[in-house]
């Protein structure tokens, strides 16, 4: 299909991205000037895109809904970051992390792009350490590396429990540095609500200041987008509250196709849901799962305390089921397996939705400081919200929704379906097929915004300097109306129940039917209980309180309609895809152990969907998936 | 649990604002602080009265976003933590809990418990970074750095900057926020070019902005990151050297 053209550059795999760049047309410097990029976000994709935008010379405006750039939600990320610098002399390689990355995503990632991503993996930690990203270190005062879930090497970079924080500050001033020089416009407390597109081009967005409520019309030369992730149309997630897709769905609607919807990560290690009164969930880094086992009681309906229960009537379940990979299988097994015994009737804790996450074999082992030095923090933290001790007694998690591998699609260059309209990091579709490893987000947030875009988007820009608009042209005026009646619409509504009340009736269906195990049957009901829910949304939400003030409400009552429209495209894309891959689990397609059924021959393709109007049957667009590369075979934990 | 709130509500726009009595009853000691504030607002949607607006998004304690004086403490009583991982289980019940905005000259209310704190911000883009363009940087293990350094400056890189040692001050001083970048960069050999140039900078700034220090310490009492005093005597050092630099020329 032409219009779904991947644009990937000839020749070997190794070789593909110095093709491009040595093949891309150039901004000369003194023009750079004279172009003005809009960048949504500043998280990694979005942060390291505008600072380093900026030191090239182009005239940047950054926008945020957040008080400052720092608070993006990059900046709760724990774990690490995984790099193939082979540090530890343990067999890794930039081919290692590559087909690592190909065989975590179950074969449904992009091959050259995960390449690519896998060489520039080297690069980002020598940028990071460069701007003082105070990773950990050996006693020799050479960086350290730790393992990470899903691989057999040690090529995680980390800084104690904060790495994403550690990283976002590294591009966060990166970015200041470029807003005193003047060559970047930061919009702080700014919600991108609409993207403008005219003859076909993306060449501005439309916002609404938060503090005074105007809605106010941008133009630029392209438009990026790093806007993160949409985990939080399940309402209870490991994101942060204000997480939400209208961004990217915005450019969707406006004809950007949206790739793979329904892959969706539910990560295993999350501390469990305690009331109807919570808010969030809160990830435990998966950094856990190296020293801590994981367990439930051999007997359904145990309910002595994990203490008094002897080591030969526990089942350690994954040291079981994957002997090779233990604790450390990937996070869609691990998340699948936790239900599983959950749903024989053998977890722990309230309402028999939790397994034991246990330390007491590495205490005895390593000693309490060790592990105190290496998840002090989030043995804290885990101590903060539940009351327990973890040096005593074990964890207890349970999977939660965390990051989501469908998005905008994206081709090589990270364009969109949309020429100019860019998509960085969580917010595209590109690199984790169906199941992302742990450590690999922050990596290819920094990928596509430091070194990625910066590179293609020359070659867009490039041919559009007798294309520039303003913000006179009709189509700004006609989004800008759209906007501000939309705005009026969710205000008028007069309803008498509150946006998070219908956020949570929305979250609860998809989870039951669109999370960690999909049925056709499950998924037919649940499409039409979000057309019914989103109808019910409009007539009976109450948002109270003026559009020009801040207005917390208002803000949520959008995004959570554009949470409604998206859910459903999740459900149709999740009902058409009948196999099971990474952590897309159709209980229809499973082998007889339980794992998940791949059918190669009929979905070896990325599915893009056109918007073609609310409620409306979306329109399928296929990228076939080659894999000249690596050689597709049924993904083996064992 | 039941408990009695005095809330200062302060419209958008407007100077002064008032403390309005809320009672938030049948809380789980589970909840966190925030979300017994959530539960308030949902019962004030209810009756149609404008929720409290308060900031927030992680509720993890890293995103540095949320923060009021909780009975006059910034982040309330537990010490070392931000609001949105304080837990209704350290309060007792019938408890009057009064929560207030930060209180600064530097952060002026936007709107009930909301302030702008974009004057921190101000600070960094003076000097609070290391200059370095993508694509310039050497092999990460070129330079080693000790492990001590490296803790070191990684301590003082945890401020969430949150605004909590501003908002405890009586001087509404900045120096713990400015002191935790000028270690953080300073302490690294990557920082060293800069040193001194940055901490004048961002020194200056900071003065335009806050208040002046006279150690009282409340900052590192309140700082949820338990960010040491001992990095704004590394500060102060820093600057005076910076000084006798330019004076010798």
């Amino acid at each position: 299909m032409s219009e779904l053209e991947a644009k990937i550059p000839p020749g070997p795999i190794e070789n593909k991205w110095d093709y491009a760049k040595s093949h891309y047309k150039l901004v000369n410097p003194t023009n750079k000037r004279k172009y003005d990029i809009i960048v949504v976000g500043a998280g990694l994709a979005g942060a390291s895109a505008a600072a380093s935008f900026g030191e090239l010379g182009y005239n940047v405006k950054c926008f945020v809904f957040h008080d400052s750039p720092r608070r993006a939600h990059s900046i709760a990320a724990q774990g690490g970051i995984n790099a193939a610098k082979n540090y530890q002399n343990d067999g890794d390689s930039i081919y290692r992390l590559f087909y690592d990355t190909v065989k975590g995503g179950d074969y449904r990632s992009r091959e050259a792009n995960v390449y690519r991503l896998a060489e520039l993996s080297v690069d980002i930690i020598d940028q990071a350490v460069a701007q003082g990203v105070p990773f950990a270190r050996e006693y020799g005062g050479l960086l350290e590396n730790r393992s990470f879930g899903g691989v057999q090497v040690s090529r995680t970079f980390y800084a104690r429990g904060q790495t994403g924080q550690q990283l976002l500050l590294g591009a966060f001033q990166a970015l200041e540095r470029q807003i005193n020089l003047g060559r970047v416009q930061m919009f702080p407390r700014h919600d991108m609500l609409e993207l403008v597109v005219v003859d076909g081009q993306a060449k501005g967005i439309i916002t609404r200041n938060m503090v005074t409520g105007a809605i106010e019309a941008h133009a630029g030369d392209a438009v990026v987008l790093g806007t993160g992730g949409y985990a939080n149309v399940f309402y209870l997630s490991t994101n942060a509250k204000a997480s939400n897709c209208t961004a990217i769905w915005r450019a969707h609607r406006r004809g950007a196709y949206f790739g793979n919807p329904c892959f969706t990560q539910i990560h295993p290690t999350c501390i469990p849901q305690i009331g109807d009164f919570q808010s969030k969930l809160t990830l435990m880094s998966e950094s856990l799962r190296n020293d801590g086992r994981i367990w439930v009681p051999k007997q359904k309906g145990d309910k002595r305390p994990p203490q008094e229960i002897p080591e030969s009537e526990r089942d350690y379940y994954l040291e079981r089921k994957y002997p090779s990979f233990g604790n450390l299988a990937p996070r869609d097994i691990a998340s699948r397996a936790a239900k599983e015994v959950c749903d024989e009737g053998r977890g722990v804790g309230p309402g028999g939705r939790g397994v034991y996450l246990d330390f007491a074999d590495a205490i005895k082992r390593l000693g309490r400081a060790t592990i105190e030095e290496r998840y002090g923090n989030l043995f804290e933290m885990y101590h903060d919200i539940t009351a327990e001790d973890p040096y005593s007694v074990p964890m207890r998690i349970y999977p939660a929704p965390h990051y989501t591998m469908g998005g905008l699609w994206v081709d090589y260059n990270l364009m969109a379906t949309i020429p100019g309209l860019y998509v960085t990091g969580e917010a595209n579709f590109s690199d984790h097929g169906a199941n992302r490893l742990g450590a690999s987000a922050l990596m290819q947030g920094l990928a596509d915004g430091y070194f990625v875009v910066p590179a293609t988007i020359a070659d867009y820009l490039a041919g559009q300097m007798s294309k520039k608009v303003s913000t006179d042209r009709a189509e700004f005026k006609q989004a800008t109306t759209e906007t501000v009646d939309r705005v009026n619409r969710l205000l008028s509504a007069k309803g008498t129940r509150s946006v998070d009340a219908f956020h949570k009736e929305l979250g609860n269906i998809m989870w039951e039917k669109c999370g960690m195990a999909r049925s056709a049957e499950g998924l037919k009901s649940a499409r039409q209980e979000v057309r019914e829910l989103r109808e019910r949304y409009w007539r009976e939400v109450r948002v109270l309180g003026a559009n020009e003030e801040p207005n917390q409400s208002l803000e949520k009552a959008g995004r959570v309609a554009d949470f409604f429209e998206l859910a459903e495209l999740m459900c149709i894309d999740a009902l058409h895809r009948e196999e099971s891959c990474g952590g897309h689990f159709r209980v229809e397609y499973q082998t007889p152990e339980g794992e998940a059924l791949r059918n190669d021959e009929k979905f070896l393709y990325v599915a893009a969907w056109e918007f073609t109007g609310v409620g409306n049957e979306p329109r399928l667009h296929k990228e076939p998936l080659v894999y000249d590369e690596v050689k597709l075979a049924t993904r083996s934990y064992k | 649990m039941n408990l009695t709130l005095h809330i200062w509500r302060q419209k958008a726009g407007e100077s002064g604002g008032r403390f309005v009595e809320y009672a938030a009853t049948n809380i789980s000691p589970d909840a966190s602080f925030l979300e017994m504030l959530d539960i308030v607002n949902e019962q004030l949607i209810e009756k149609g009265e404008d929720p409290i607006h308060f900031e927030h998004d992680c509720r993890e304690g890293i995103c540095g976003s949320c923060g009021m004086m909780i009975n006059g403490i910034a982040h309330g009583p537990l010490g070392g933590t931000a609001t949105c991982q304080l837990h209704m289980r350290h309060f007792e019940e019938g408890d009057v809990i009064r929560v207030e905005p930060w209180r600064a000259r530097a952060f002026p209310v936007i709107k009930d418990l909301i302030v702008d704190r974009s004057a921190l911000d101000a600070i960094i883009q003076a000097g609070g970074f290391i200059t370095v363009n993508t694509g310039s940087a050497p092999e990460a293990n070129t330079i080693p750095i000790p492990k001590a350094i490296q803790e070191r400056a990684m301590d003082a890189a945890e401020c969430i900057e949150c605004g909590a040692c501003v908002a405890q001050c009586p001087n509404g001083a900045a120096q713990l926020f400015t002191a935790a970048k000028v270690s953080h960069l300073g302490l690294l050999p990557q920082g060293q070019p800069e040193r001194y140039n940055r901490v004048v900078r961002m020194v200056e700034v900071m003065e335009e902005h806050f208040g002046s220090c006279t150690m009282f310490g409340e900052c590192e009492a309140v700082c949820p990151k338990s960010i040491s005093l001992d990095f704004i005597a590394r500060m102060n050092r820093d600057y005076i050297v910076a000084r006798l630099k330019k004076l010798a020329g």
